[in-house]
């Protein structure tokens, strides 16, 4: 994105190594949960709008705030933005949900907000996220979905 | 023990389904959603099929569909920002009008009980109060903008010519015409997140409204010189939150329909149940108390949006939901 940007030089995190697979998860006959780890999963490599990194490595996600429930169909995800007044937020938090959308079940409840006490416009940006109508309509706005699926896009 | 009896699964729309809508006699549902496409179901023998399918009409999302009370017509909202008319004869739709001038989406379609207004309302807050002309036209009366966000949803009073309307502002208003214009005449808050569905009970002195904030308020009019002292101003009815049933939902609450038959509230809630309450025998018209008749868990596998007693059977119910299908019930009371 040319232009100003809201925060030129970022503080870069590590990754978090690959995610090991344990043998039973290779085992048709044990049904597999849907855990924390592999909620994470789905969402630490979304990129950035901004910067060419990912949520991860900006600690926007972070495997601590996922929350998976699975036996109660429950998702629950914090992201931080990573300065207060990040207008990118809401488009953070509406590439996560449309992430979700697509790679989990549709059994799956799933909340979307930002990490309490980190962005000035908190509670507007929560509401919005939190409005699956409004999230309909931007999933039918031609130009927002291609905004989004550049975040989504897989880096080469 | 109360109950939801399951009596027939609709299944035909590829989508989510955000409305469903009895006609006047409740002979016909009519349903809509995310594949654009409106679906009128009707009873064969003892079944309920898909009578006719109206597609084309629309670009994106429909949102919502309402019957005019003569049943001739029914309109449609969308979020391509349009509202069509459709009108039925013989048993055919015809698409005979599309009513444009909302900005972005439409969100709700509500006729007048004389036939003679509607009303839509949107994303871009305000609310548009439409004339019905005797050779079928539409002509705006009113934009009402009297809501600072979203109109989530507008209804007229079963009697009266007044509008209500509520909002992601957390509001409920109610509209009159006042000489020459229409203005905002109460401002119900009580909510605190958005409130998504209003419903008047059929004497059309109470309305229930439902909400992100995971309650049903019920909200009482008080007219003029009222015998319990509530203020009111000049010639205005004052509205009061009279009651407030939390702790049942768990998740958002999209819709809520009070019964004009037998008096029942039915609510459609994200964590995929149906509820039913109804007032207490022995309750207090200021203080009313309002108890779970029944809890339908797990009514459809997704969010339920929609919720609808049909008219004329008492008992009867449809709902739709995110996972794409209308569902008829029957209320079993004990």
């Amino acid at each position: 994105m040319a232009g100003k940007l809201d925060n030129a030089n970022p503080v870069i995190f590590e990754q978090s190594k690959e995610r090991q697979v344990l043998p039973e998860e290779e085992d048709d006959d044990v049904t597999d949960k849907i855990d924390d780890r592999e909620v994470f999963d789905m969402i630490r490599n979304i990129n950035d709008p901004e910067h060419p990194l990912t949520l991860e490595e900006l600690n926007v996600v972070e495997n601590a705030r996922v929350k998976v429930d699975d036996e109660n169909n429950y998702v629950g995800i914090e992201f931080t933005p990573t300065i207060p007044h990040c207008s990118m937020a809401t488009l953070i938090g509406l590439s996560i949900r449309v992430k979700l959308l697509r790679s989990l079940p549709p059994r799956f409840k799933v909340d979307v907000s930002i990490t309490p006490g980190t962005h000035a416009s908190e509670v507007a940006v929560n509401k919005q996220l939190a409005d699956k109508e409004r999230v309909a309509a931007a999933l039918e706005n031609s130009h927002l979905i291609e905004v989004v699926n550049q975040c989504l896009a897989t880096r080469k | 023990m109360a109950k939801l009896q399951e009596l027939m699964k609709l299944s035909g729309h590829q989508d989510r389904v955000w409305c469903v809508a009895w006609n006047p006699t409740g002979t016909l549902l009519a349903s809509c959603g995310g594949d654009k496409i409106i679906r009128i179901w009707g009873k064969e023998g003892d079944k309920w099929v898909c009578k006719s399918i109206l597609a084309e009409g629309h670009q994106r999302t429909i949102r919502s569909v309402g019957w005019s009370p003569c049943g001739n017509y029914l309109a449609s909202a969308s979020f391509d920002a349009t509202t069509n008319i459709w009108s039925r004869k013989e048993g055919e739709f015809e698409c005979i009008a599309s009513l444009e001038g909302h900005e972005n989406e439409v969100k709700a379609v509500s006729w007048a009980p004389t036939g003679l207004l509607l009303a839509t309302c949107s994303r871009d807050k305000s609310v548009w109060i439409w004339e019905v002309t005797e050779d079928e036209e539409y002509e705006c009366a009113s934009v009402i903008s009297s809501h600072t966000q979203d109109v989530k949803y507008a209804v007229w009073h079963p009697t009266r010519e007044m509008l209500a309307s509520c909002s992601y502002d957390n509001t409920i208003k109610l509209f009159k015409e006042e000489i020459d214009d229409w203005t905002c005449c109460n401002t119900l808050e009580s909510h605190t997140s958005t409130v998504w569905k209003i419903s008047f009970d059929q004497t059309g002195h109470r309305i229930v409204s439902c909400s992100d904030d995971k309650t049903l308020k019920i909200w009482q009019e008080y007219l003029p010189g009222n015998p319990e002292g509530i203020d009111t101003i000049g010639k205005e009815s004052a509205w009061k939150c009279v009651c407030t049933l939390s702790g049942y939902h768990n998740r958002v609450i999209y819709d809520v329909d009070w019964s004009h038959s037998n008096g029942l509230i039915v609510s459609a809630c994200g964590d995929e149940c149906i509820r039913v309450f109804r007032e207490e025998e022995i309750s207090d018209k200021n203080q009313p108390s309002f108890s779970l008749v029944c809890t339908q868990n797990r009514a459809h596998s997704q969010d339920v949006n929609s919720v609808a007693w049909n008219p004329k059977e008492p008992g009867l119910l449809a709902s739709g939901s995110d996972d794409g299908d209308v569902k008829l019930w029957e209320v079993v009371l004990d």
